[in-house]
């Protein structure tokens, strides 16, 4: 259970430094181009932390951080369905459909 | 004359916008019905969706609450999530920076994902758009994506408590942004940023403040980099 404060203070803290974030250039900046070697860095921003966020979630969400295999084969299929197909939505239906194949299924 | 153009410009904005409402409709279910499992009311879940309009931190603020990280960690790592959005400020400014400062405040504050992608490709397109048309392009594609974004907040939201019990939600979460991710993965730096950051953050799991997500994915972003460094190096 998450606390209210806790709660609050995210959803203000997100909501303001969301808008900066993309008040930042419009509103301050103005069209001074932006230092390459940080442009190349923010290139790579969602490729690097959503699968880090991801991975602990796929290979050690088992009791004691154990590898649960229905897991890590639905979100092998969501991978390998997404990049072969370009597409959001086949890979979002590769993953669902494997791991309620392997939840149900196999048990 | 200009109320004809600017309203031509709007209405071909909805026009463009009105496929991606498949893409934000889901994920605005998901985000609200994993909101409501962790305990979230229905005022809450609204209201973060409206202050904060941006799926994957959002869905990356909630599961680091529900993992008791402390509340800065959360902040500065779903902020990074978000990151990309400043990117997408910068490459707007060029386009919209002469726009009346009172639009800017709302061009920023809808700035996601689809209204950035839709509206650069068409400035790009159509150079001799004037600001005021921009603008109102800009908007036009943002209307249905902001409907749908908060109806389907909703609407996950009240179906939240109502889903059997047993059904793997917790993995919803990856398997979305897996799917995010993938189609992304199409050159060497992009696959060695990804590759990076799984190692990395598999090997900081165990790191205390759920610090081990900053690690992988500030290491991935390094990575990335170098990566393209090094290839732009080598074909030169």
């Amino acid at each position: 259970m998450i606390d209210a404060a806790t709660l609050w203070t995210v959803i203000i803290g997100l909501g303001v430094g969301s808008f900066l974030l993309r008040f930042a250039f419009l509103g301050f900046v103005g069209d001074r181009p932006l230092p390459d070697w940080m442009l190349r860095h923010l290139r790579y921003t969602a490729v690097a932390i959503l699968p880090a966020l991801c991975a602990p979630l796929v290979a050690l969400s088992g009791d004691g951080g154990t590898t649960e295999p229905s897991r890590l084969i639905a979100a092998l299929a969501t991978l390998i369905a997404g990049a072969l197909s370009r597409n959001v939505f086949v890979g979002i239906g590769a993953g669902t459909a494997t791991l309620l194949a392997m939840v149900y299924l196999v048990g | 004359m200009t109320t004809t153009t600017t309203k031509s410009a709007y209405l071909a904005g909805l026009r463009d916008g009105a496929p991606f409402v498949l893409v934000a409709g889901p994920f605005a279910v998901l985000f609200g019905v994993l909101a409501t499992e962790a305990g979230l009311n229905l005022f809450e879940v609204m209201t973060f969706s409206l202050v904060v309009i941006a799926g994957a931190a959002q869905f990356t603020a909630l599961q680091l609450m529900q993992d008791n990280a402390p509340t800065v960690i959360v902040l500065i790592s779903a902020l990074a999530v978000n990151l990309r959005v400043a990117m997408y400020s910068a490459a707007l400014t060029p386009y919209l920076g002469a726009a009346p400062l009172w639009q800017r405040v709302f061009v920023a504050y809808l700035l996601v994902d689809q209204s950035y992608a839709l509206s650069h490709a068409r400035f790009e397109a159509v150079p001799q758009m004037s600001v005021a048309e921009r603008v109102a392009y800009y908007f036009g594609s943002c209307t249905l994506v902001m409907i749908f974004w908060f109806g389907c907040s909703y609407a996950g939201a009240a179906l939240g408590t109502a889903l059997p019990a047993d059904l793997p939600l917790d993995f919803a979460l990856p398997i979305a942004f897996l799917s995010m991710v993938a189609p992304m993965l199409r050159t060497l730096p992009h696959l060695t940023a990804a590759v990076t950051a799984i190692i990395l953050s598999l090997l900081a799991a165990g790191v205390p403040h759920s610090l081990g997500l900053l690690i992988g994915g500030i290491g991935g972003m390094i990575a990335g980099a170098q990566a393209e460094l090094w290839l732009t190096r080598r074909r030169a």
